[in-house]
């Protein structure tokens, strides 16, 4: 091609397109051949295409796990520098390598990430990468979210990298030593060749671009999204007023120390560009509330995406945004502190303040705080019936908050997952539980011009033997924030029943090793999402329909609203 | 009125397709004729437009031996909530699972978006009653409490009722009570059991499914009522047929028990005359493109049959679990709108003109270049026919538009931007068609394309090139393929029973039971149709995973008498060739069975979808003129061709525009069309 490819904005736009879809493809092959429900059906996933040189996004696939938006730019910049200073093999085609160290630009232990260079001409043109949750990784606990453990040891085996694949072969003893640390070992198989097949996916259809477009060309394009990416997010940007812009959101607690931790994020709108800190934010944690960098960058990535969802992704879009290390903050997590809620949990803290600080200036765009926990509760035990022991999670979503123009949704996935919560039928199906109640939690939603949606409330008994409870949840102490005069949503609330007493966790929200017996019962009301704007403004009809569907009793509506309703 | 002759006879048999614009009429008549007319459809009593489609006929109403009617009669009243006013019972505990969703999201980024239940929280009550997961009873249903409840409903001016009751799948006697008990106090019939449309595991995709059901019964047969009535006056004396979303037809006495299964009939009824068609050509592994103005219709047909799937939604957290041809509808239709993003970059859609205000060239009023609009500045549509309508649009507009919004900020000349516009569209329509085609485990260059609707043949040859689709196949009449599948659907009954348990356990003889009995139920439901069928066919397949698994693989089987070994291979055979995985440690569980009784009606003769009598001897005889149109970034005269009039087994290569009264064709250069006995074009499509 003779034509400067930089002002060719139609073959930008079907090379675009065209990464996009690599990625599309290998996350679709991922969850269609993965073995495990946490990523066949919950999408726990993530699939991109990452710079040779340093490891920056060039594209990832359109229906990853949000909370992987940025990561794994991080952990295969890691990955290249630990091969530049031959502190790890240099690789040859057909390699993957494996990685799961939280520090070394990861999550959580759980999130297992693959990633396998790209040749063209015996030269590295790009690395394939991605991550999957696994659901056990070892540890204290099953699944791995252990809420009390002090160090990362306790949460599993942690993983440098290391080629698990070496020239397309299955290594087998590093495999086995994999095995010999993890719970149900025999199903992992299926996802490993799942995770690698998607890389090998990505590779057939990167040599069709290489082919059609040639590599230089290729490459200049790359460059070139990159830069418009860039100018695109800037071009967003513009429309927030300079200033200084900061929000809070405070965490329970770490699980082990009971006292609330706080986030606090400061944002500089300058010259069209964000300068982000975490000054003012709570010191490193005992607990497993800690955030590794990785995740802390990411999350706000996330947010960001979640407030411009149109500016695509790639490493030209976190361009105007300067995050300022948050070191000595348990936001910048360094061995060995335990990290296992920083995935599921932290991170969505983090975004919520990121939306608390912006909806200021950008209110047609940013709603207030939704439920901001995945809620997690584990049940762990022996069915006697059956002889089986089992390991039963009910993550649960909540309300998401009111916007400028409408109430927010309830029972939404949090903002770091996409992933549906089982149904029922099918819990029952294969637990001792039975559910006494799964219904929307009246109330929960905080009032104002519009109002949050509603979380839940859901009552699980269990039918035989004896079983220990665990939780991992959050927003406990203060409901999700209302913004620009809105109310706060209901927070979480955790309650057991065992032989009739009443057990709150003294962390409201996180607890483990809770022994259950037959005809016990767990109850979990999640948080509403948080108000949008004055509640005096709400109109006399939606508040009239929240009073005949039963949403809230009429005192509640009376207070709120200062009306008299009969 | 279009007619043309055959050589045919049997009797009368007309199909009529309600779609969201036009109504399309087809008469198959007695000497093998068949003619065609296109009229608008009447919105707010589509049996209006029906009737007056019908008018357009040389046949008389009186004279018409079968008519099979597709509707969207209940998908505008699902889409706008526009249903009847329902009430509904669950289980003590559960009244918000329809609300409750799954847990989601509209989109997987912005936290905006809202979802109304189907049924306000208002007219959801519980009742005193629990079934375990095993189909024991737990707490007996409080039948006090259920007629209070029934009652309650009543005073709240519902017109249908849902019962709906945790694990009914595994055991719906509850339901069956309680619906005994409500038919003694409901005033109309309109009451509907979680359980009986789809006896499967998953308490909200079931609920909603019911909840669909019941607030669409009245209006469709509001809808039935009305057309019979109609039909009956003007003295047509059969019983009229309605087309379903599993592609088959349905007498109109039974459609409303189950009128959820009509919300996705008009994409099926395109899908199966497609199959039906394709078939007669020879070719049996196709996708079919159906696009229209808003969107584009994709669907999958394996050895001439297509995909069915029972897990489909109508929009977002609107899953309708019945059987139903699998249909995706991916984003991009004649109406997106082509736009410069603040990158620099070439966009087109997800925003769309639609039909109002619609493209630029349509006159009314849009203001945004659209996909259509660049096919007329390129010559791909004949400005003449489009204009003729009503002349308020001029090219000169179309094309001062395009240099607006489009070329000039990308520094183009305006043909060359609408030339872009294509490439960007057809680039994202063939990345769309192609997840598609693998999100079910199949290459795209496997397959045919099978273009219709009224832009189909417009983009199908190009889209195919981006696919390595070899061939691509036009029907006859492109614009009126859903009233074809009415008139060549056969009658069709599906059943799915949950099993969800481990190979292992289950004995052969439960499967086949399971079997046999959807088999019977199948069988009796064929034969008290109001239509008469040549043989009954039946189809089986099981719902397989290995355990520890969530998502599902549909396996056919052989017949109702398998092993548990065979069931166990077939699996494995399946799961290897969908996923490339072999996982023979594992064990494999059996979650659903299912039947499909289909009663084959006569076959039809389609040859005399084009006239032969209008049929030129050669191909410049059917030249209407000779214009240019952009291809590869240049002008080309290209000839342009009545279809009507070339000849039946006419052979040439693009580039070339067909022109016919339901849609223009485009033959890219280097590809060559060859036409067929019925009429079809089947296009090699030249690849690089």
């Amino acid at each position: 091609m003779t034509k400067d490819i930089t002002q060719d904005p139609i073959t930008l736009a079907v090379i675009q397109s065209s990464l996009q879809q690599v990625c599309d493809e290998m996350d679709l092959s991922f969850s269609r051949a993965a073995f495990s429900p946490i990523i066949a059906e919950a999408n726990d996933r993530s699939d991109g295409i990452y710079s040779a040189d340093n490891g920056e996004l060039i594209a990832q696939g359109a229906l990853g796990l949000p909370v992987f938006v940025g990561t794994m730019q991080f952990s295969t910049r890691v990955l290249i520098e630990m091969i530049n200073d031959e502190k790890i093999a240099a690789p040859e085609p057909g390699d993957i390598y494996i990685v799961n160290d939280p520090y070394l630009g990861g999550t959580h232990l759980m999130d297992v990430r693959f990633a396998m260079p790209y040749y063209h001409n015996d030269e590295i043109f790009c690395w394939l990468s991605n991550t999957g949750h696994w659901p056990d990784i070892g540890g204290a606990v099953p699944g791995g979210f252990s809420a009390n453990a002090t160090a990362v040891e306790q949460e599993g085996l942690r993983l440098p990298p290391v080629k698990l694949f070496k020239r397309g072969e299955l290594d087998n003893e590093i495999y086995s030593i994999i095995c010999s640390n993890i719970r149900v070992a025999d199903q992992r198989i299926g996802d490993v060749k799942a995770q690698s097949a998607a890389l090998l996916v990505g590779r057939e259809r990167l040599d069709q671009l290489v082919s059609k477009y040639s590599a230089p060309v290729l490459k200049e394009a790359i460059a070139e999204l990159r830069r418009r990416a860039a100018l695109q997010m800037r071009q967003r940007l513009s429309s927030i007023d300079d200033g200084q812009y900061t929000g809070t959101a405070i965490v329970d607690s770490d699980g082990v120390v009971d006292e609330p931790l706080t986030i606090q994020v400061n944002i500089n709108k300058k010259d069209n560009n964000l300068h982000i800190d975490f000054d003012g934010s709570s010191p490193p944690c005992a607990g497993p509330m800690n955030s590794v960098l990785a995740t802390t960058q990411s999350s706000v990535y996330l947010a960001m995406r979640h407030i411009f969802p149109d500016v695509p992704i790639n490493a030209g879009a976190f361009e105007p945004l300067h995050i300022k290390d948050p070191k000595g903050t348990f936001l910048y997590a360094e061995y060995p502190r335990p990290v296992s809620g920083c995935a599921a949990e932290v991170s969505q803290r983090i975004a919520e303040a990121v939306f608390a600080a912006l909806v200021p200036a950008l209110p047609e765009r940013v709603s207030a705080a939704p439920a901001g926990t995945s809620g997690n509760f584990a049940l762990g035990g022996t069915d006697p019936q059956r002889g089986q022991s089992f390991v039963m999670y009910q993550l649960s979503g909540g309300g998401y908050g009111g916007t400028h123009d409408h109430d927010g949704l309830t029972n939404g996935c949090s903002t770091i997952g996409i992933s549906k919560s089982p149904p029922v039928e099918v819990m029952e199906q294969y637990f001792p539980v039975l559910y006494r109640e799964y219904a929307l939690r009246e109330g929960s939603g905080g009032a104002g011009e519009f109002r949050g949606g509603f979380g839940i409330r859901y009552s699980i008994e269990l039918r035989r033997g004896e079983a220990t409870a665990s939780f991992v949840m959050d927003h406990g102490r203060v409901g999700p924030q209302g913004v620009l005069g809105g109310k706060d949503g209901m927070p979480n609330s955790v309650t057991v029943w065992r032989n009739g007493e009443q057990y709150i966790p003294l962390h409201l929200s996180k607890d483990q090793g809770i022994a259950i017996t037959a005809g016990d019962r767990v109850e979990v009301g999640t948080p509403g999402g948080g108000g949008f704007g004055n509640p005096k403004n709400r109109s006399i009809e939606k508040i009239q329909s929240d009073l005949d569907n039963g949403y809230y009793t009429v005192q509640q509506l009376e207070e709120s609203y200062g009306v008299k309703l009969n | 009125m279009n007619k043309s002759s055959g050589n045919r006879s049997s009797g009368v048999i007309t199909g009529v397709d309600v779609g969201g614009t036009f109504t399309d009429m087809l008469v198959f008549d007695s000497q093998g004729s068949i003619s065609f007319a296109k009229t608008p459809t009447t919105i707010d009593n589509q049996a209006f437009g029906v009737m007056n489609a019908l008018s357009q006929s040389d046949v008389a109403i009186s004279d018409i031996d079968t008519i099979v009617n597709g509707t969207t009669t209940t998908t505008n009243a699902v889409l706008e909530r526009k249903l009847a006013r329902t009430g509904m019972i669950t289980t003590r505990g559960f009244r918000d699972i329809i609300e409750l969703g799954r847990r989601t999201r509209p989109q997987p980024y912005g936290m905006f978006g809202q979802f109304t239940p189907i049924i306000p929280r208002a007219l959801r009550l519980e009742v005193s009653e629990r079934m375990d997961s095993s189909g024991n009873v737990l707490t007996v249903l409080d039948e006090a409490e259920l007629k209070q409840a029934i009652k309650q409903l009543l005073d709240q001016n519902c017109e249908s009722l849902v019962i709906h009751f945790l694990h009914a799948y595994a055991n719906p006697a509850h339901e069956q009570r309680a619906a005994e008990i409500a038919a003694q106090l409901w005033p109309n019939a309109y009451i509907t059991t979680g359980h009986s449309l789809l006896s499967e595991y998953r308490e909200y995709e079931r609920g909603v499914t019911a909840s669909v059901n019941a607030a669409v019964q009245p209006i469709l047969d509001n809808y039935i009522d009305r057309l019979q009535s109609e039909l009956a006056a003007n003295g047509y004396a059969n019983e009229l047929l309605v087309m379903n979303g599993n592609g088959g037809m349905v007498s109109a006495s039974m459609v409303a028990k189950e009128a959820a299964k009509t919300v996705m009939s008009g994409p099926a009824s395109g899908v199966m005359a497609a199959a039906y068609t394709a078939k007669r050509a020879g070719i049996r592994d196709i996708i079919t493109y159906d696009m229209g103005g808003t969107s584009s219709d994709v669907a999958l047909i394996l050895d001439a049959i297509p995909s069915v799937s029972h897990e489909l939604e109508v929009e977002y957290a609107m899953p309708i679990h019945v059987p139903m041809v699998d249909v995706r509808t991916i984003g991009s239709g004649g109406g997106s709108i082509a736009s410069i993003d603040d990158a620099g970059l070439l966009r087109v859609g997800p925003e769309s003109a639609g039909a109002t205000p619609g493209p630029i060239c349509y006159g009314r009023g849009g203001t945004s270049v659209t996909i259509s609009d660049a096919n007329l500045v390129l010559g791909r549509l004949n400005p003449d026919t489009l204009f003729s309508v009503d002349n308020k649009i001029s090219m000169q507009q179309v094309r001062d538009a395009v240099d607006q919004h489009i070329a000039q900020p990308l520094g183009l000349s305006i043909d060359a931007a609408a030339g872009a516009i294509l490439t960007i569209a057809n680039n994202k329509m063939a990345g769309a068609v192609r997840m598609v085609s693998l999100s079910r485990g199949h290459d795209p260059r496997d397959f045919a394309l099978f273009a219709f609707g009224g832009a189909g043949p417009l983009h199908a040859v190009a889209i195919a090139r981006e696919l390595g689709i070899p061939n691509v196949l036009i029907p006859a009449r492109p614009g009126i393929t859903n009233a074809l599948g009415c008139v060549v659907a056969d009658v069709r009954h599906d059943f799915v029973n949950t099993i969800n348990r481990p190979l292992d356990t289950i004995d052969a003889l439960q499967i086949n039971q399971t079997l046999e009995q959807q088999t019977a139920r199948g069988r009796a439901l064929v034969e008290a149709e109001a239509v008469a069928v040549e043989q009954i066919e039946c189809r089986y397949s099981a719902d397989m995973q290995f355990i520890g698994q969530t998502h599902l693989l549909n396996v056919p089987l052989p017949s109702t008498n398998v092993t548990t070994d065979t069931l166990q291979q077939l699996f494995e055979q399946a799961y290897l060739s969908r996923f490339h995985v072999e996982l023979k440690e594992i064990r494999a569980s059996l979650v659903n069975l299912n039947t499909t009784v289909i009663g084959n009606r006569a076959p039809l003769d389609l040859s005399a979808l084009i006239d032969k009598s209008q049929r030129k001897p050669t191909l410049n005889e059917a030249l209407i003129t000779t214009r240019p149109v952009w291809f590869n970034n240049q002008w080309h005269d290209t000839p342009v061709y009545r279809r009507d009039h070339i000849p039946a087994d006419a052979r040439f290569t693009g580039p070339a525009v067909l022109e016919q009264m339901d849609t223009t064709i485009i033959i890219e250069p280097d590809c060559t069309a060859t036409g067929d006995a019925d009429g079809n074009l089947i296009i090699e499509v030249a690849h690089d």
